[in-house]
């Protein structure tokens, strides 16, 4: 296993809503006995105006970003989005500036989103979690087509004592935030929701997870309003589970 | 063109997802045809083929001049008449002098989308000539005086009882719904206006450079008939067509018909390759030709968008589009509608005219994965949101939206320093209080939050932050078992 220490990347989603999701990911990281970090410098990686077309705007966060996580060993993410706009997007914004363009490059490279590093980065498949009931899982946009992130979360879950994975019909389908998206078309991101919805209720879990906060919020987000019980984890608060009572 | 010019994305959109009919249509056909082309590209053996295609179609732009001008060359050489038409009025103007010449009063059209894009139905008609579609959707889609919502499947916005409806109306039959009946009748109508029509009007799915030829494909045999019965074919092809060679022609119309039906091959490939002659007697007694570039050169010389001309129009990215699969084509506004049609019509159309196009989609990125030729659409979708962001010459667009413009200057400021974005933290949890309901979730927000908590709960910002909980957790520890974290920058 690499001894190298983890930069935690907390989204701005996480950090400041569902703090829960972050300190799940320090559980397993202890329980892993993982070394980690937490940059307090950080805010917000640029995603929301960089999809808006505010390209230099997201530039200007991504130069923050860049200068509080640099030296970091290893950079580590509850969200698979947010490692694609570093990863992906960071490089992109910075190709007129070849200094700022390979210390993007160096960052990007070194970031990680959660599950992707503990299975393909560290090897682990079974992180002796113990989460009793019925699991489905959406698989997030930027996460799976944007990354490649499908079999990991998959490994992870079916892992997982006393969890029973069901697989949800279209679980690769759009769930319809897409960021400003969803305040600029909220009747086509409802309509696409509440598609999500019926086959996460289809699939008759109880439980529906993702590796993306944005994409949870969405989907809770609606599923509240429309009164439905079955509830949503991010992965790491079932992975951080043991089974005595912490669920 | 556009019949709904007045009514905006978002009133087209809701009303495509009122419609149980059309929801229905697009999930039967995503589920089809999205899913099995997927399939296809995850099964099929020659996994290099796309990008070759891709390749072969982004070399020939590198020599667009040359290649056009030689396939000119060797459709003249075969007897047909090339124009080559700057603009949309240019191409309708030409198509009309050929009519007037040969005193044409009827024209029978091939599926085309390049002719909706040049809106040449009215100028014919006005001149006196009747205008029919043949392909079967679209003549449908004609007789109702609507437009077409889906690049190869124009009519999927309708069901049998109301095309059964629809020719009772119009073709004067008795009412049925039952599909072979109803194009049997649709087969009867059109082939007297195949036989009767003087010139047949088609678009051109890819034309040859080295051969001199242009191909059509079709399920149904109507082009066959409408570029070979009539005494004049007109083909309309946008200048982005072309392919330079026979072999690159063969993987791009394989690429074409799988990837739009499925198909190995379609059910019929026409070959136009000019007009009759005395020891080759099939074909038209006049075959023209109608390069046109209306708004391509410009699409051409910019390097963020040209990949877009190597699309071959198969529809594919319609088909796996959540949000084309909730609004439908008619939301587009454009006859190329669906992720294609979000990116080129902005290009071909205005992109300040077309803003939602441009901003409507969640860049989740099934089109790019879909696409047989790997165009980026997401990341070419992202550049035009740019353009509208911050204004731009060379595509002449305004800034879009003032307002968000300095929204999102002022996130700059606070996402470049973290004391001010703590700060905003705190100030925000400040005051969400009045709107935290009793569930403990905000469920009514003012301004454009609102849109947000319309159909949907939000979380409020937590009692303690995760970057709080951490700090808390460093005082409380004696010895940190971890590096000191950074200073705050």
């Amino acid at each position: 296993m690499s001894g190298k220490t983890v930069s935690l990347f907390i989204q701005c989603l996480v950090d400041t809503m569902f703090p829960e999701t972050g300190t799940a990911m320090m559980t397993v990281f202890d329980r892993l006995g993982i070394p980690y970090d937490y940059p307090t410098g950080q805010t917000c990686c640029g995603q929301p105006a960089f999809n808006s077309g505010y390209h230099h705007d997201a530039a200007g966060a991504a130069r923050h970003f860049i200068d509080v996580f640099e030296d970091a060993e290893v950079i580590v993410c509850p969200s698979g989005s947010c490692v694609h706009m570093v990863r992906h997007h960071y490089p992109e914004l910075f190709k007129k500036e070849p200094e700022m363009h390979s210390r993007a490059v160096a960052v990007g490279e070194k970031t990680y989103e959660f599950t992707q590093y503990l299975v393909d980065e560290l090897g682990f498949t079974d992180l002796q979690a113990e989460f009793s009931g019925s699991v489905t899982y959406h698989d997030s946009c930027h996460l799976h087509r944007g990354l490649g992130i499908f079999s990991q979360p998959r490994t992870l879950l079916n892992n997982v004592r006393g969890l029973e994975f069901i697989e949800m019909t279209d679980s690769d389908t759009c769930c319809g935030f897409g960021g400003t998206f969803s305040i600029n078309y909220p009747e086509i991101s409802t309509a696409m929701v509440d598609e999500k919805i019926e086959n996460i209720l289809a699939s008759k879990a109880e439980v529906v997870t993702g590796c993306d906060i944005s994409c949870l919020m969405n989907i809770s987000g609606r599923l509240s309003r429309r009164k439905e019980k079955i509830k949503v984890l991010h992965i790491a608060e079932i992975l951080a589970a043991t089974g005595r009572g912490d669920r | 063109m556009s019949t709904n010019k007045h009514s905006s994305y978002r009133e087209e959109a809701q009303k495509g997802i009122d419609s149980a009919r059309l929801q229905s249509n697009l999930s039967n056909l995503q589920n089809r045809f999205g899913k099995g082309v997927m399939r296809y590209w995850e099964e099929m053996e020659d996994k290099g083929m796309r990008s070759r295609v891709k390749n072969a179609r982004m070399r020939t732009f590198e020599h667009l001049d040359t290649i056009l001008t030689e396939l000119a060359k060797n459709v003249r050489a075969r007897g047909g008449q090339v124009y080559f038409a700057e603009t949309a009025q240019d191409a309708i103007d030409y198509t009309l002098s050929v009519a007037r010449k040969q005193k044409v009063t009827k024209v029978v059209k091939g599926k085309s989308m390049t002719s909706m894009e040049l809106d040449i139905d009215p100028a014919l008609e006005k001149e006196g000539i009747e205008v029919v579609e043949t392909d079967l959707g679209e003549y449908i889609v004609q007789l109702a005086g609507s437009t077409p919502s889906h690049i190869i499947a124009p009519c999927i916005h309708m069901d049998r009882k109301q095309i059964g409806e629809l020719f009772a109306d119009k073709l004067d039959i008795d009412y049925t719904d039952d599909p072979p009946t109803l194009t049997l009748a649709a087969r009867k109508a059109l082939r007297e206006k195949l036989l009767s029509a003087d010139m047949g009007i088609t678009g051109c799915n890819l034309a040859c450079a080295e051969t001199g030829h242009v191909s059509l494909v079709s399920n149904e045999g109507n082009i066959r008939m409408a570029t070979t019965m009539p005494k004049v074919h007109v083909a309309l092809m946008g200048l982005e067509r072309v392919v330079a060679t026979l072999d690159e022609h063969r993987e791009a119309l394989q690429l074409l018909t799988r990837a739009a039906a499925m198909q190995k091959l379609s059910t019929y490939v026409s070959f136009s390759g000019g007009p009759s002659k005395k020891d080759d007697p099939d074909g038209p007694e006049e075959f023209h030709l109608v390069i046109i570039d209306n708004g391509r050169s410009k699409i051409l010389a910019d390097p963020e968008f040209r990949e877009v001309l190597a699309c071959i129009r198969c529809g594919a990215c319609l088909n796996i589009c959540p949000v084309y699969g909730k609004i439908g084509g008619h939301a587009y506004n454009y006859p190329y509608c669906g992720p294609i049609g979000a990116v080129l019509t902005p290009l071909l159309d205005g992109v300040n005219k077309h803003a939602d196009l441009c901003k409507g989609e969640t860049l989740c990125g099934a089109c790019k994965d879909i696409c047989p030729v790997n165009n980026d659409l997401p990341r070419m979708l992202s550049g035009l949101r740019q353009k509208l962001a911050y204004g731009s010459d060379r595509w002449n667009v305004k800034q879009h939206n003032l307002t968000e413009g300095y929204i999102y200057r002022l996130w700059r400021t606070i996402t470049s320093n973290s004391f001010l974005y703590r700060t905003g933290v705190r100030l925000g949890r400040l005051i969400q209080r009045p709107f935290i309901g009793n569930n403990k979730l905000i469920e009514k927000m003012p301004s454009i939050g609102g849109a947000w908590t319309k159909d949907r709960d939000l979380p409020p910002i937590a009692p303690k932050t995760f970057a709080e909980i951490w700090r808390k957790k460093q005082r409380l520890k004696p010895t940190p078992a971890a590096p000191a974290s950074r200073e705050e920058k």
